[in-house]
């Protein structure tokens, strides 16, 4: 006989897991991205660019201080979820805590309030709310919540194109790089690059902004993909953009690309840049 | 590198000395604007009204803040994206404007007019936000309260610290710098 232990998660934990979230994420920048902030440090050719390293660096380590947002662009509230699928949500709309959550920890986190209600008439919520989330039903007994608040900078400059499959290799480098160098100093350089290859339209869209959540610096698994990220990476520093685009070698602090089996008559390639607040923080119930 | 010291207003004297790449740090006092609290300044041009604020000698902040946290003078408040300020930011100009602090290239209009009428364009660093607001040592509301966090706001700074983007000589730091550090 089969025994079924369901594990209950209840509303009440997720709204503040994901209102502690939104303040850990706009407060705290990752270790490894302050640890890329110091090796490109070394490697800056501009002294400028130096100079704003070394500010971010200063940045990071006030912002922890102090509780205070790094940016003040606090961003939309993007929410990975996976979902075990022997967990059952009590006490309420799963989505709905999302929501309260980040209503709470917008307000109670004196982080700015970025969205608004409809795309045209565009009324400020007022707490940040909707959030964007993504599920993903896993095995297990877990809830794991990420949440990455998304400035409206690098979003702005991150694009997607249908490409035809003889464009192949060259025609998916080409466009990384065509997109990163149209984007110069908008996104708040040095940057972090996502990119998406294959699967559909929105698929490849959702797999560039997943590459912006692993660990910075962190190959893929996949030799072929690790030696198309390390070329493109030399590439687009290559380009002199620099720090906040007024020249130097540090454009960008990782290239990260995720992969998708795709249609016959398909290569789709979406690019998501991420500023140098490359936020994201995890919880798992 | 070594950093100027400047303090608001600013003279012709003084703004046409700058130069691309200049490191300063900024004294006195600051307004801010964006979109909205611009808008609102050109209407009243246009309807031939005076602005709320006396542009000339000054310098504009295009800034956004986060909320401040019970204490703190100001929030997080590190630049916003200037070209959305281009079609405005010639008239200001104009009218003797001297500085403008943001991030982002600025248009061909506005390098002419900073050109012609003497004024220069400072690059903070994005996203520094927090290292920002502790130059930052008073704030308050002057004009267009209605407008929230887009109001103007008059601030009293200390050592803000800027990089010249853009100068009077037409020097313009975003195609310089890249230029020499673009690997040929
Ligand atoms: S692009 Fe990023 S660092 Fe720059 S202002 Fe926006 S959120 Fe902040």
């Amino acid at each position: 006989m089969e025994v079924w232990v369901i594990k209950t998660v209840t509303t009440g934990e997720i709204v503040e897991t994901v209102a502690r979230l939104c303040m850990e994420a706009n407060y705290y920048l990752g270790d490894d991205v302050i640890r890329a902030f110091e090796n490109s440090l070394k490697e800056e050719l501009s002294l400028t660019g130096k100079d704003i390293l070394k500010q971010l660096l200063m940045n990071a380590k006030i912002a922890a201080e102090d509780q205070v947002p790094m940016c003040q662009d606090t961003g939309f509230a993007v929410v990975f979820l996976e979902l075990g699928q022997e967990v059952r949500i009590a006490g309420g709309n799963l989505y709905d805590a999302i929501n309260e959550g980040v209503r709470k920890g917008y307000t109670g986190g004196f982080l700015r309030k970025s969205i608004v209600d409809h795309p045209l008439n565009r009324v400020n919520t007022g707490d940040n709310t909707p959030a964007v989330i993504h599920t993903r039903v896993v095995p297990g007994d877990k809830l794991k919540i990420t949440l990455a608040p998304k400035g409206g900078g690098s979003e702005n400059m991150s694009a997607l194109r249908m490409l035809k499959p003889a464009e192949g290799l060259e025609g998916v480098k080409k466009f990384v790089i065509d997109t990163v160098r149209a984007a110069g100093p908008n996104p708040c350089p040095p940057m972090v690059v996502g990119v998406g290859i294959g699967g559909t339209f929105e698929k490849c869209a959702l797999l560039a902004k997943e590459a912006l959540l692993r660990e910075l610096g962190k190959p893929s698994p996949l030799p072929d993909i690790a030696a198309i990220e390390k070329e493109l990476l030399e590439k687009i520093n290559a380009l002199g953009i620099g720090p906040q685009g007024l020249g130097g070698r540090t454009t960008a602090l990782a290239v990260h690309i995720e992969i998708y089996p795709c249609h016959i008559a398909s290569l789709p390639v979406a690019v998501n840049i991420n500023c140098h607040a490359a936020r994201h923080k995890e919880a798992v119930l | 590198m070594p950093q100027i010291k400047l303090s608001t207003p600013l003279s012709d004297e003084v703004v046409e000395n700058l130069r691309i790449g200049q490191k300063v740090l900024l004294n006195g006092l600051l307004y801010t604007g964006r979109d909205a609290a611009h808008k609102k300044m050109i209407e009243l041009l246009d309807q031939g009204k005076p602005l709320p604020i006396d542009v000339k000698g000054q310098v504009i902040y295009y800034v956004g803040p986060s909320p401040a946290k019970p204490g703190q003078i100001i929030g997080s408040a590190g630049p916003t994206t200037s070209g959305r300020m281009d079609s405005y930011a010639p008239r200001l100009i104009a009218l003797g404007l001297k500085g403008m602090i943001g991030k982002g290239k600025r248009s061909p209009e506005v390098i002419k007019a900073m050109k012609q009428h003497k004024a220069v364009y400072f690059a903070a660093v994005g996203g520094a936000a927090a290292l920002i607001s502790r130059s930052i040592k008073k704030c308050r509301v002057i004009a267009y309260p209605e407008l929230g966090p887009e109001a103007i706001h008059e601030l009293y700074v200390e050592n803000f610290p800027v990089i010249v983007a853009n100068d009077t000589l037409g020097g313009d730091l975003y195609e310089e710098g890249m230029k020499i550090y673009a690997v040929k």
